[in-house]
């Protein structure tokens, strides 16, 4: 067998370890995307009725009323649930760092990249999964995608990319956490930036300061990219700044990862 | 090419701080094929950071090592091909059953499909699993758990294994069983590299022992040649107060007071004549002893004969 062929290998291998765990260890992912169900269910029913008040129409995808806000919501809850399930993949990762067999790993003949990547891949199909379960929830409420099958496509893409730089940043902090309880506070940040950005309310309605922060941060222009693919809202330079900003964070957190796991020495 | 007269470990000048503390201050050790060899040392030695070192996990600050003919810094890998480690946590997975456990080290090793499974079915027998091998690990015993991640170890058949305490905290029956799976090991031509606490062990098991105190070996030798360097054993003594515990120890040569216990060690044999010299001097002293018990040679024994101090970080009187 080449390198390639045990390195892709070893991988599979792995993935097939963490989605076993993932398996063993229901109650995490449950709550995981437990979490953005509930501020969907929240924003919708508790806050939907009055802050559609202040929607354009263009903005609620011509619906009025509650129906007019969980339009424009969705796509932001999405993100929130990517950003849920990455906190998910600090904790896993940081579990298995503390746990003996990492040692094992380390002290075999076997691609030295594999359990990463199988810790990534397996939490980018969690993360899928959630998605998957959270747009069902959506849609169960009412929320109708319009943009069309390749616009559906690109959105799940945008996900997808989205989705894997915040896995592997996730990766790198559960590597950087000492211990499980750190690993499961560092990226909760993750989880507040969707409201410091265009998720929720529009951001032109926050004042100077909150605005511009809004609008340069990541969140924003995957939001405004997500809600243009799904609802026909429109995307202008958005795209490539979420397209940037994915493969940005994901090869900083990359080699920060590779790094972090290469110079482990406790 | 590796010569195959080669020692399976061969280090040189190994030396390893972590921050300022010095752990390893300039470790010799040669491990000749298919011997087991004893790294015999209390808590705090530096044992656990050979073993790392050794198995690739960390480097060393300065010196040589080859492990299976190996450069450590030039061919890891070729390394970790060879060596299976058994840490003193144990390396097991606790979400998955002892049988996934196995077959993901199968695939690891990249056994293959079939050759895999008859692998781990192998060793879920030998190390007796069978009938728990479909039940999660959390739910095993300190003993089960050691033996499958002895079990994990050997999926690869590794031809060097490093054992790092392998018997701490087990019950004196999966000790026992311990033994007999090292020494079945070390029968098919396996080198086996232990780190130990206890002398019974090392004395057990091995061909070799090195005594490593304070990041040093200060003793090495056959059990046998070990042994002739320490005394038979020890003398308890208990005393009714302070002053007769100083006077006592001042008596006696190569005593060790205990100044909280009150008790008094005093290297010897447990004969009678002995005995009665002993208690002689003490009642010409005039020092009254309220207890006397006798001890075989235990690592504390070793550790004066070789290091002239006591096992503890107390100062010898």
């Amino acid at each position: 067998m080449s390198a390639l062929a045990y390195t892709v290998g070893d991988s599979t291998t792995m993935l097939r370890r963490n989605l076993r765990r993932l398996q063993r260890y229901p109650s995490l992912t449950l709550m995981l995307a437990g979490m953005p169900i509930v501020f969907l269910l929240l924003f919708v029913y508790v806050f939907g009725g009055q802050l559609s008040h202040g929607l354009s129409a263009n903005l609620s995808g011509g619906r009025s009323g509650r129906a007019g806000y969980l339009n424009y919501v969705t796509p932001g809850i999405l993100l929130v649930t990517v950003a849920a399930a990455v906190q998910g993949t600090a904790i896993v990762v940081a579990m298995d760092m503390t746990s003996g067999i990492i040692d094992r790993f380390r002290t075999m003949a076997i691609a030295r990249s594999a359990v990463l990547t199988g810790h990534v891949l397996a939490s980018l199909i969690q993360t899928l999964a959630s998605i998957g379960v959270v747009l069902g929830v959506a849609v169960a409420l009412g929320f109708r995608p319009d943009g069309g099958a390749l616009a559906s496509l690109a959105a799940i893409g945008l996900l997808a990319l989205f989705a894997f730089a915040l896995i592997w940043l996730a990766t790198a902090l559960g590597l950087a956490a000492k211990s499980v309880e750190t690993a499961s506070n560092t990226p909760m940040f993750l989880t507040f930036l969707p409201f410091l950005g265009s998720s929720f309310v529009p951001a032109s309605s926050m004042p100077a300061g909150l605005r511009q922060f809004a609008h340069y941060q990541p969140f924003t222009p995957a939001t405004e990219t997500l809600r243009g693919l799904l609802t026909g809202t429109p995307i202008g330079a958005n795209g490539i700044i979420a397209l940037g900003w994915s493969v940005g964070i994901a090869l900083a957190s990359y080699l920060w990862a590779r790094r972090l796991y290469a110079n482990r020495r406790s | 090419m590796r010569d195959p007269r080669q020692p399976a470990v061969a280090a040189t000048g190994v030396r390893k701080s972590f921050d300022e503390t010095v752990v390893l201050d300039g470790v010799d050790l040669i491990v000749e094929e298919g011997t087991i060899f004893a790294l015999l040392g209390p808590n705090g030695a530096g044992k656990t950071t050979i073993v790392r070192i050794l198995s690739t996990l960390i480097p060393t600050d300065a010196g040589e090592v080859q492990v299976a003919g190996r450069d450590l810094v030039d061919d890891p890998d070729g390394v970790r091909a060879s060596i299976g480690v058994t840490g003193q946590f144990s390396a097991v997975d606790e979400l998955l059953t002892g049988r996934e456990n196995l077959q993901l080290m199968a695939d690891l090793n990249h056994l293959g499909r079939v050759a895999g499974r008859a692998r781990v079915d192998e060793l879920l027998a030998r190390f007796d699993l069978v009938d728990t091998a479909d039940r999660p690990v959390s739910t095993y015993s300190g003993g089960m758990r050691r033996r499958l991640d002895l079990a994990m170890t050997l999926i690869g058949s590794p031809r060097l294994i490093f054992l790092d305490e392998p018997t701490t905290g087990l019950d004196p029956r999966s000790r026992r069983q311990m033994w007999d799976d090292i020494r079945a090991l070390a029968a098919a031509g396996v080198t086996i590299f232990l780190t130990t606490q206890y002398l019974d062990e090392a004395d057990e098991l091995a061909d070799r022992i090195a005594v490593l105190d304070q990041g040093r070996i200060v003793a090495e030798g056959t059990p046998a040649e070990l042994k002739r360097r320490i005394p038979v054993g020890h003398i308890h003594l208990r005393l009714a107060d302070l002053s007769a515990l100083r006077a006592a120890a001042t008596l006696l040569e190569g005593a060790v007071p205990d100044e909280e216990r009150l008790v008094l060690r005093v290297p010897g044999e447990g004969d009678v004549a002995s005995l009665r010299g002993l208690l002689a001097q003490l009642d010409d002293a005039r020092i009254p002893v309220t207890e006397l018990s006798i001890h075989g040679p235990d690592l504390d024994d070793v550790f004066f004969a070789v290091t002239a101090r006591p096992n503890q970080d107390k100062e010898a009187a």
